[in-house]
């Protein structure tokens, strides 16, 4: 920067007058500023009873040690997900039978006032059914997930976190603290890569943010788990189903991380290498959290801002799709002969073209990608009632042929595919970059669509299935 | 100068006193300002479970280092 | 240009992770994000409150353990604080750790005389059994402190009332500043006649001098932006 003549004298001057010796000053003046804070804390603060018992260190000692540092951090991923999953499971039950009885009820009221039948289909059929799934899917979930994550955020265990993993980031060519945006990421993922400010360094921050759709955001973790209990949990016996749907969604979690790592070190290593940059990163004492003020405001903040920005968006895009599936083109609906262009390509990755036009129209928010699914899937058969989980199974597998394959196939698609619109838009508004936006969206969708298809030829080529 | 380490050799539980830090630039500038003027007696509170980073107890906060910056502050015990 | 503004305007400041947005939502009734581990605000927020019938802007800053300006939140910080114009500035510390916490008031109070000290967490420094002689400190110092647990909404109305003050002008800090070595002193008392003949009031000569001796080339840019185009210091990010 050039600097207008009066400043640029008083640069040369201060040049002149401090020599050669500006690191020395500099070293100087940071020492006489802390030996003066030094001074000052010992006179004001009286030194604490030494001997109590740092229970920090005791916690750090088992939560960071060699042995239990990484299966406490495992344990704590399951335990939070298996009270979420097995704590949702009723509720949603509840809200789907609420809702859709509700929805029974509106059809009567349709029925009674002799609308049409367009507008009953487009209003309750599309606006009402997806706003229906949207909340009784993603609402027990969050309103669990949030408490439980913003009490472990508040009582100090994230920069733990950070400090467990920092290796594995070093060895990536990446900053620790990656580690905290990821965190951030499965609150949303817009929120994870606005956080990636606290990386300083361009090139490690780039990285986070390109990574940090790997972990699965609060809307997209519902359909991950209503897939996992519905297919995988279903599978085994009524006891052990949440704790098997817990370790998926541990399982895909942990894959995201992996993935995180591997593309990271990918990126070091070819678009974006360069010096790994200074790490420093405070340990904070633990506090105990204010239990009440958390639920509240993780209940309230959180998740009742998640969800209402879900419904804004699903109830026109229930609208619209609902329009899509139910205006003819020749012999099938739109949405139908859409899905149809891209079946074959979808079958190579295990999906179908409804599942992949869903995660398509599901572009704005990942929270409408199942009820964009049934109701693509339902306009298509018989119209049934669809609530409960059971239901839904029975839709998928039994109208819809999945097997356990498509599903873990759809549920790595949804982890590994590209960001929703809001997360991309923050990409662009962070980077100021269309170039590293539009890679953003194509690494996670060419990692989704690669590992779909080998896992789906492998499990074929095993004949596992 | 006899027993001077960098603070990355440090066992943990030992504290040491920094003498030096041995680099330029804004790294030198980014590690002083976070504590580490010569005199400052250091503590090694801990390692994470892979050995790097370090955590440093620097002026009553604990720190996490990397290797990396570790060995570039030299310190007696 | 902002001569015409009546709300004062405060900024917080302070190091990572000691309670500047659960102050900044316990004043304004705003919902910032808050949280156990340093850097959770990386966005600059404003709100407002209102005290004695009057409003008042507050600026949620992002924490940094220094403002010699070696990262972009420092800059961030230290351009706000220099040339944001506050009309004060509350410097929140951690009670728990005071020494560490000092550092970064001392370097404000280079800066500017209108400061409140908040000593926070008072509750964890409580439990920890740790004293902290709040008039001594403020005497060291020479700035009003005040002790608060933002959390419990304890020494608020204290804290509320020292800024009023300040910003009043019924209390003039005096700040006590830090005494360097001899010759970094008299490198200063060359510069500082220089710098106030061409700078005038604009900025602390005494910290501008210390600034330039150590080559800090990012604050004469912000300066340069200042006087050259006499307008808004952008914020960075904003
Ligand atoms: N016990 C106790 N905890 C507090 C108090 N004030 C804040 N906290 C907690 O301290 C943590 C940090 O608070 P924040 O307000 O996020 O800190 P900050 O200064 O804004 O941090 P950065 O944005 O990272 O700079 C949170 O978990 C708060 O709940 C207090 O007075 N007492
Ligand atoms: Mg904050």
């Amino acid at each position: 920067m050039e600097f207008s003549t009066p400043l640029r004298r008083l640069v040369a001057t201060a040049e002149e007058v401090a020599g050669r010796n500006q690191e020395k000053i500099r070293d100087s003046i940071v020492k006489s500023i802390y030996l003066t804070a030094e001074n000052i804390a010992h006179a004001t603060a009286c030194p604490k009873v030494e001997k109590s018992i740092d229970w920090d260190r005791k916690i750090d000692d088992i939560l960071t040690s060699p042995v239990w540092g990484f299966p406490i951090m495992f344990a704590m991923l399951a335990v939070v997900f298996w009270v979420t999953i097995t704590g949702a499971n009723y509720p949603s039950e509840v809200l789907a039978t609420g809702l859709f009885w509700l929805e029974d009820r509106l059809t009567d009221l349709f029925t009674a006032m002799q609308a049409p039948g367009w507008l009953h289909g487009l209003l309750v059929c599309g606006v009402y059914r997806s706003l229906a799934w949207v909340v009784s899917v993603m609402l027990p979930p969050m309103a669990i997930f949030f408490p439980l994550f913003t009490l472990l955020e508040d009582a100090g265990y994230l920069p733990r976190i950070a400090f467990n993993l920092d290796c594995f980031f070093k060895k990536a060519g990446t900053h620790g603290k990656q580690a905290l945006t990821m965190c951030m990421g499965f609150g949303c993922n817009a929120a994870g890569v606005i956080a990636c400010r606290i990386i300083e360094s361009p090139r490690e921050r780039l990285i986070a943010t390109l990574t940090n759709n790997f972990v699965p955001c609060n809307g997209r973790f519902p359909t991950l788990i209503a897939l996992a209990t519905i297919f995988v949990g279903g599978s085994v016996a009524l006891s052990l189903r949440s704790m098997v749907a817990t370790l998926t969604v541990t399982g895909l979690v942990v894959f995201g991380i992996a993935v995180t790592l591997f593309v990271s070190w990918l990126l070091a290593k070819t678009l974006l290498k360069g010096e790994l940059s200074l790490f420093a990163l405070e340990l904070p004492p633990y506090r105990i959290p204010k239990v009440g003020q958390v639920i509240v405001r993780s209940v309230f903040d959180r998740t009742l801002f998640v969800l209402a920005r879900a419904v804004l968006v699903a109830a026109p895009a229930g609208g619209i799709i609902w329009l899509f599936a139910n205006i003819p083109v020749g012999e099938m609906s739109l949405l139908a002969t859409f899905a149809g262009w891209l079946d074959p390509f979808a079958r190579h990755l295990g999906l179908d073209g409804f599942i992949l036009l869903a995660f398509i129209l599901g572009l704005p928010a990942n929270e409408i990608v199942l009820p964009i699914l049934i109701m693509a899937y339902v306009s298509g058969g018989a119209l049934m009632e669809l609530d409960s989980l059971a239901a839904l199974r029975h839709l998928l597998v039994d109208q819809h042929g999945w097997t356990w394959l498509t599903a873990l196939c759809t549920m790595i698609f949804s982890l590994c595919h590209w960001p929703c619109g809001t997360t991309l838009f923050t990409i662009r508004r962070e980077q100021r970059s269309w170039r590293w936006t539009i890679i953003a969206a194509v690494i996670p969708t060419v990692i989704g669509c690669g590992v779909c298809l080998l896992l789906n030829y492998l499990v074929r080529g095993l004949g596992l299935i | 100068m006899a027993g001077l380490k960098p603070l990355k050799a440090i066992p943990n539980g030992a504290f040491a006193y920094v003498t030096k830090v041995n680099t330029a630039g804004l790294t030198r500038r980014r590690l002083l300002d976070l504590g580490l003027v010569p005199g400052t007696r250091v503590e090694v509170v801990r390692r994470s479970p892979m050995g790097d980073p370090i955590a440093v107890k620097i002026r009553g906060a604990i720190i996490a280092l990397r290797a990396e910056e570790s060995g570039l502050v030299m310190v007696r015990e | 240009m902002g001569s015409t503004r009546k709300e004062p305007v405060i900024a917080l400041a302070g190091n990572p992770n000691t309670g500047k947005s659960t102050l900044f939502n316990a004043l304004t009734g705003l919902r910032q994000h808050t949280g156990n581990w340093p850097g959770k605000t990386v966005l600059q927020t404003k709100g407002s409150y209102i005290y004695k019938g009057r409003k008042y802007t507050l600026v949620d800053l992002p924490g940094t353990y220094s403002l010699l300006a070696n990262s972009l939140e420092e800059q961030v910080a230290r351009d706000f604080i220099c040339f944001g114009g506050p009309d004060a500035t509350i410097v929140v510390v951690d009670a728990t750790c005071l020494e560490r916490n000092l550092n970064l008031a001392l370097q404000i109070t280079e800066i500017t005389a209108k400061v409140v000290v908040c000593v926070n967490l008072i509750d964890e420094a409580r439990r920890k059994k740790l004293k902290i002689d709040r008039e001594k400190l403020s005497c060291l110092l020479g700035v009003p402190v005040v002790t608060t647990a933002a959390r419990g909404g304890e020494g608020l109305p204290q804290l509320l009332n020292l800024v009023d003050q300040v910003v009043k002008g019924e209390i003039r800090p005096q700040p006590r500043l830090v005494q360097y070595d001899p010759e970094v002193e008299t490198a200063v008392a060359k510069l500082v006649p220089q710098v106030k003949a061409v700078l005038g009031d604009l900025v602390n000569a005494r910290w501008l001098s210390l600034r330039l001796l150590e080559g800090d080339l990012t604050l004469i840019e912000a300066v340069e932006k200042l006087t050259g185009k006499n307008k808004h210091v952008p914020c960075g990010w904003c």
